[in-house]
């Protein structure tokens, strides 16, 4: 198929960058929007031209890093895929597609579809974590039981893969469904309780600092969310702060 | 730990405050409407028992507090939401060339400021025309020395020039305020923390029926008495 795209070329962070058009020719349904990418690479390489820069490694949904808003949605259309999971059959011959990076103050740009998320890495170094003694005497997390329901849902906040979809797509740039995910992951198991109110306290400030906005229950990240991630964390994460903050002295 | 000095203004906070005063003005809406609902009885007494509740209204000490706390919190709701759209708005200082957010969200949760401040502007006008009539204005008493806003009422949305504009506007902000709530109601609750399996559908329904009764009810008033 034949396609017209708009990509944002931007030099660099200090650049104000602009959307180009590209045409392309003899795009084939069962390749995936990276290889795409990588087509129209080669043939701008050849051409003598940069090529569009783009984040991208594990290239099976997994890693997180494929951040592409095409067609007005993060990651495209499609529900549950990130971009290297998105199929080029999803468009038809003839379609012009919008390509741009993630747009948040939090995860400015670094050079074309590339945007810096290292906002994130800041966020769960603020308390994403628990200790644990590793001089040679550390727990089994097996010897501890846990009810079934939460492990389940722990497990499912901790399928996150730190995309920043949930970022991309929110009117307010708001980074709740990450950070609530992070925080529920180990609010639910035991290990994480040690360090709970601390660790919702000091994300959250983190999230603020980085200059994400603040979330008005919108939705659209849950949708948007290659992992399905449900708000259901969020909720979990405003019951962790507020009585972190009214029991914190 | 020791209370991060950002905690009272940390995002989170700032949309509590949203959630409880939005709740307070739902539950100011139902007392509202249910004095109003004598506006709509037609037999000979309708206009002094209304003109009772005015007068209750304005007078009983406790709900002389109430009000008070309630201009406190349409004053503080409206100049906060204002403020956290201003915020969001900086948290994406370039915009997207081509956005499809109706293929994710509902159209009444991304304009909640908008018709916010269509509601503002409604309940200041609102004020104006009888709040204030009430409280400053020299109107005439009804049979039992009460002031008689019944039939401030009635000439206001019967007026031959201003009837149809006042009943439009009315209308049109009853319906924004119909979306207001419907996003509203139920995300007041996902704030505080509340998301059930069980219950949160529950509160769902109840927003939707709560966001369309109310402001109906509301919206019927005015209407009625201009066609009557
Ligand atoms: C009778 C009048 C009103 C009622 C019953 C009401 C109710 C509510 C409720 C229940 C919420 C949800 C809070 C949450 O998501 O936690 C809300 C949000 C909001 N309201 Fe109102 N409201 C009223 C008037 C206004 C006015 C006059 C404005 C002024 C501009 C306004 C602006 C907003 C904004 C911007 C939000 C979204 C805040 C956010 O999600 O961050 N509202 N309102
Ligand atoms: S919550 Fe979902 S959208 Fe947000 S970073 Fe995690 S996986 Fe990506
Ligand atoms: S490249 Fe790893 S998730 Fe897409």
């Amino acid at each position: 198929m034949n396609l017209t795209l708009k990509i944002w070329r931007q030099s660099g962070p200090k650049d104000k960058g602009a959307m180009k058009t590209y045409p392309i020719q003899g795009v084939e349904a069962d390749m995936s929007f990276l290889e795409m990418m990588d087509m129209l690479n080669e043939q701008l390489v050849g051409k003598g031209e940069e090529p569009v820069v783009f984040d991208h490694d594990c290239r099976e949904g997994i890693c997180g890093s494929c951040s592409m808003y095409i067609n007005g949605e993060a990651h495209g259309p499609g529900r549950g895929i990130t971009t290297c999971q998105l199929h080029m059959r999803s468009f038809n011959d003839g379609d012009t597609i919008y390509i741009e990076p993630w747009r948040a103050k939090a995860f400015p740009v670094i050079k074309d579809l590339m945007v810096d998320r290292s906002s994130f890495d800041r966020v769960i170094a603020a308390g994403g974590y628990v200790s644990v003694n590793t001089s040679g005497n550390t727990l089994d997390a097996n010897a501890i039981p846990i009810p079934k329901e939460d492990a389940d849902k722990a497990f499912d906040a901790a399928t996150c893969i730190g995309c920043g979809a949930c970022v991309a797509t929110c009117k307010n740039s708001s980074a709740m469904l990450f950070v609530s995910a992070k925080v529920s992951q180990l609010a639910l198991l035991p290990q994480g309780q040690v360090e709970a109110a601390d660790r919702v306290l000091n994300m959250v400030h983190q999230m603020d600092l980085e200059g994400f906005g603040s979330c008005t229950n919108t939705g659209a990240c849950e949708v948007e969310c290659p992992k399905g991630i449900s708000l259901e964390n969020i909720a979990r994460m405003n019951r962790e702060f507020l009585t972190a903050a009214v029991s914190a002295d | 730990m020791s209370a991060k000095s950002g905690v009272f203004s940390s995002s989170i906070v700032r949309k509590v405050w949203m959630s409880l005063t939005g709740l307070f003005l739902c539950s100011f809406l139902v007392v509202h409407l249910l004095g109003n609902l004598t506006l709509l009885r037609s037999d000979a007494g309708a206009a002094e028992a209304f003109n009772a509740y005015a007068h209750f209204m304005t007078t009983f000490p406790l709900i002389k507090i109430t009000s008070y706390l309630l201009y406190f919190s349409i004053l503080f709701h409206a100049v906060w939401g204002i403020m956290l759209e201003i915020k969001n708005r900086k948290a994406r200082p370039v915009a997207y060339a081509y956005n499809n957010p109706s293929a994710n969200s509902s159209w009444a949760s991304r304009k909640m400021s908008l018709l916010g401040t269509i509601i503002l502007v409604f309940i200041a006008t609102h004020m104006y025309h009888f709040w204030a009539q009430m409280h400053f204005g020299t109107i005439p008493l009804d049979a039992s020395g009460n002031k008689d806003l019944y039939t401030v009422v009635m000439e206001f949305f019967r007026h031959p020039s201003f009837g149809i504009p006042a009943t439009l506007l009315y209308v049109v902000s009853m319906a924004a305020l119909a979306f207001h709530l419907h996003h509203g109601f139920q995300s007041a609750f996902q704030t505080l923390g509340v998301n059930h399996r069980k219950y949160t559908p529950i509160i769902e329904k109840v927003g939707l029926v709560f966001s369309i009764a109310i402001p109906l009810a509301f919206a019927i008033i005015p209407v009625y008495i201009f066609l009557t």
